[in-house]
């Protein structure tokens, strides 16, 4: 699929103000990646584009922003070409248009989901025995069998892997640009730590202008919970496969075992931290907002929301006569996040991270390149 | 409504300055902004520095003492009179402005790469003008200063030495205020093209204003018709070379050509007209505007080839090219025959090494060739050729009132209004009525601006 024209042209008319300008340079890592190579075409932009933490500090600080006649907006352009690049390289490209529906997408897949786990119960239970208070090893799999969930996880999960791994393919080999990677460990632990810590959502230092425009960390501690608290969900669901597969105690665990804590914890993390961001959202400037964008964020923190809310619930009720029904319920939602997984804004992590990944080796290639006097930008002087 | 202490007229960088200064010490404070809050801010949303003197500190990498400093502004002033008694003010007021401004919410960044002459001199700004001025007006509005935008203040009404009235112009229509003290920081006059043409004729029509459309001076025109003393030459003007496809007014930094040292400039009859090679570009760049203006239809066209591609920042527009000098001639709309001979001439008569180097002054000129190129003068060989037409691109005016060293603004009869004020850039002559020094502009407005709000706030007090 070819990237539209009306949005390369767009793109390479703002970015050719914003490369002779370069009074953002201090923000973030994409206009000192613009100017490492300024030549606008596809696989470049779109590496910014997802390099771009959707900080909009330039927006705010950008004398030619609408009304002026050039209407520079980066955050709109980077976000429109995201949802491009979440397009072109998924696969199979049948399913492109996903991305531009994420409602019409995620909502049915949430009343698929739920209905599948019903008509589960209610196949595997005689109505009587659904509201039955169940104690002790194995309870949950006395509701829904182990098999019964662990293969359509399995088999979801490795269909997400592939989707995004070619995603991430296709967007290396045509992004990768100017780098020939070196293996160096710092390298990557750098990027890393650009990741762990969203440093280019700081806004060159006192956080990101959303959702209005005066810097907060706001957007960053609220992403954080989401981020976090999916790892320690990870986190949980390993530690609870490794007892139960290596070990051989079957769930449900102890309160203070670590797939209860860390799944408590992360659940917690993750109901704030969707709620968080959705709200913020709400109050955020749509000038910079692409609408498609907007409605796949909505739809992926609501299906994670769901998720995590309904496993805490779970947990809850779980001595309850309502554990069947809760179950069911999370397993369901658990089944409409896993199908969105490779449709939805899950992917963001993976074009992001190798955007961070690349950015952190171009460096490199300019550190090992520094001469002391950069004589081609001798010209630029004053204002 | 209770009578305000303090009145400023103009919200860029002085008039922010002033406002928040005199709300700290005390004083009620309106600012009165002729942008909306999407344009608010002048000319300062096009500034990115400021010039500070400084002892060894962690912004720069070596110190900037007042002497050298003293000694910057003598060369770029030249014979023209200037205020010394200012300017040793801004000077030294100049070592308190970082502290100053970080406190009321401005963050630096690493010099732009571009800008390695800087990097000792100037402070660079996160982010750039309109950075600053978002954080002042936060900042402003947070310590209690009233804004309004869109106002225009069209006259201020006097009796005997005193400011008595302010008249503006907003959607609603006239209105007249009054305050204890008026701080004027309304800029230069250099976007009203009407006033211009009054020393230029029919040529400012031809001028591109790089900042706001709002600087018109009418603020400054009701000062002087009241009889403040004017201080400047009323003719001179602050011009680089821009793109002469720039819009008229606000195209700031993105129009401006750099091209012009590594190749030729002619003018619409295909004709060489100044030294492209004079001096180092960075201290050269600010000539090249009244030179075009001088020139026939102030258009001009830089023309270089293959070799000068990736050496400089290009202006946001691209550039014409074609494959013989003969072909873009023809593109300009320029006589390709003349412009083949000017470049002909220019080539047979370039002499040097031939390596170019644009951050030195080389030792490539031109040999009996008039006007000479003294440097970076290698001949323009392709394969590609190419041209930004340029025109005068006006970044600000020099005339302005004269003040006093607590910033009231003097009459011609060599008294000071009682409770009039001024700062930034309509008061900037009085230090600089030539020439420039980057960064320098910020460095006068934002130390008068402390100084009149400071004076405007203690005259309220005791008025």
């Amino acid at each position: 699929m070819q990237q539209s024209t009306d949005l390369l042209s767009e793109a390479t008319r703002q970015l050719e103000v914003c490369n002779s300008c370069r009074y953002c340079e201090g923000f973030c890592a994409v206009f000192p990646a613009l100017e490492r190579q300024p030549e606008v075409v596809p696989a470049q932009i779109g590496y910014l584009a997802n390099l771009c933490h959707d900080c909009r500090a330039c927006y705010y600080a950008c004398p030619f922003t609408e009304p002026h006649e050039f209407a520079i907006n980066i955050p709109l352009l980077m976000a429109n070409v995201r949802q491009d690049v979440y397009r072109r390289y998924t696969w199979p490209r049948l399913f492109a248009g996903v991305f531009q529906n994420g409602f019409r997408f995620a909502l049915p897949l949430i009343a698929f989901g739920l209905a599948l786990a019903a008509a589960a119960l209610f196949a595997l239970h005689p109505a009587s025995d659904i509201l039955t208070v169940r104690h002790g090893t194995g309870s949950f799999y006395q509701v829904l069998p182990w098999l019964l969930l662990v293969i359509p996880a399995m088999l979801l999960s490795l269909y997400a892997l592939v989707v995004i791994c070619i995603g991430g393919f296709r967007f290396w080999r045509d992004s990768r640009g100017l780098v020939a990677p070196p293996v160096d460990v710092r390298i990557f632990a750098r990027a890393v730590v650009d990741v762990l810590r969203l440093r280019w959502l700081e806004g060159g230092g006192d956080g990101c202008y959303y959702p209005a425009d005066r810097p907060s960390r706001l957007r960053t501690v609220f992403h954080s919970l989401v981020f976090y608290g999916f790892g320690l969900a990870l986190l949980s669901t390993s530690v609870a496969a490794l007892y139960q597969d290596v070990l051989g105690r079957f769930p449900p665990y102890p309160l203070l075992s670590v797939p209860v804590v860390a799944g408590t914890l992360g659940g917690l993390a993750m109901v704030f931290g969707c709620i968080g961001l959705a709200l913020m959202k709400r109050q955020s400037a749509v000038r910079m907002a692409d609408p498609s964008m907007t409605e796949l964020d909505y739809a992926f923190l609501t299906v994670l929301g769901l998720a995590s809310l309904t496993g805490l619930m779970t947990l809850a009720l779980r001595d309850t006569a309502l554990m069947g029904v809760m179950l069911s319920i999370h397993v369901g939602t658990l089944g409409a996040l896993y199908l969105t997984i490779p449709y939805g804004k899950l992917i963001h992590p993976v074009y992001r991270g190798l955007a961070i990944l690349r950015n952190r080796l171009d460096q490199q290639r300019d550190v090992e390149a520094a001469s002391p006097d950069d004589r081609r930008h001798v010209g630029q002087g004053v204002a | 409504m209770a009578q305000v202490d303090v009145l400023v007229v103009g919200g860029g960088n002085a008039g922010l300055v002033a406002a928040m200064t005199a709300r700290e010490a005390g004083a009620s404070v309106v600012l009165l902004e002729r942008g909306l809050e999407v344009s608010r801010g002048g000319n300062t949303r096009h500034t990115r520095d400021v010039r500070y003197a400084h002892a060894a500190d962690e912004h720069t990498p070596g110190i900037y003492e007042t002497a050298e400093f003293w000694s910057d502004l003598k060369r770029v002033a030249g014979s023209r009179p200037f205020s010394e008694e200012l300017a040793r003010l801004v000077i030294d007021g100049s070592r308190e402005l970082p502290s100053w401004m970080h406190a009321h919410g401005v963050r630096w960044q690493p010099p732009l790469r571009g800008a390695l002459n800087l990097a000792r001199t100037n402070l660079f700004f996160l982010g750039g003008g309109k950075a600053l001025v978002n954080a002042y007006y936060h900042s402003a509005i947070q310590s209690g200063v009233r804004v309004r935008y869109g106002a225009t203040v069209v006259r201020l009404r006097f009796a005997s030495r005193d400011c008595v009235g302010v008249q503006l112009e907003n959607e609603q229509g006239v209105e007249e205020l009054t305050a204890r003290a008026i701080v004027v920081a309304s800029g230069g006059f250099e976007a009203n093209v009407g006033w211009l043409a009054r020393y230029w004729g029919d040529a400012a029509h031809n001028y591109i204003i790089r900042g706001t459309p709002n600087n018109d001076g009418k603020v400054l025109a009701s000062l002087l018709a009241n009889g403040a003393s004017p201080v400047g030459d009323p003719r001179a003007f602050h011009a680089v070379a821009v793109d002469a496809r720039a819009p008229k007014f606000d195209g700031g930094i993105v129009t401006r050509v750099d091209s012009i040292p590594f190749g030729i400039v002619v003018n619409q009859s295909a004709q060489r007209f100044g030294d492209e090679g004079a001096d180092l570009w960075p201290k050269r760049y600010a000539s090249w505007g009244g030179l075009i203006a001088s020139q026939p239809g102030q258009l001009a066209f830089s023309v270089f080839d293959s070799r000068a591609v990736g050496q400089f920042i290009p202006p946001m527009f691209h550039p014409y090219a074609a494959n013989s000098i003969e072909d873009l001639g023809g593109m300009l709309g320029l006589d390709p025959a003349t412009l083949c001979e000017t470049v002909t001439n220019y080539n047979d008569s370039a002499r040097g090494d031939g390596v170019l180097d644009i951050s030195s002054l080389d030792n490539n000129h031109t040999e009996s060739l008039d006007p000479p190129k003294s440097h970076w003068a290698l001949p323009l060989a392709g394969p590609r050729f190419y041209a930004y037409p340029l025109r005068p691109g006006v970044t600000f005016t020099y005339m302005g009132v004269t003040v006093g060293p607590h910033a009231r603004v003097r009459t011609l009869a060599g008294d000071e209004f009682t409770n009039v004020f001024a700062a930034g850039e309509v008061m900037a002559g009085n230090i600089l009525s030539q020439g420039y020094l980057a960064g320098f502009g910020l460095t006068i407005g934002s130390v008068f601006g402390r100084i009149a709000g400071r004076e405007a706030a203690a005259h309220a007090a005791v008025d």
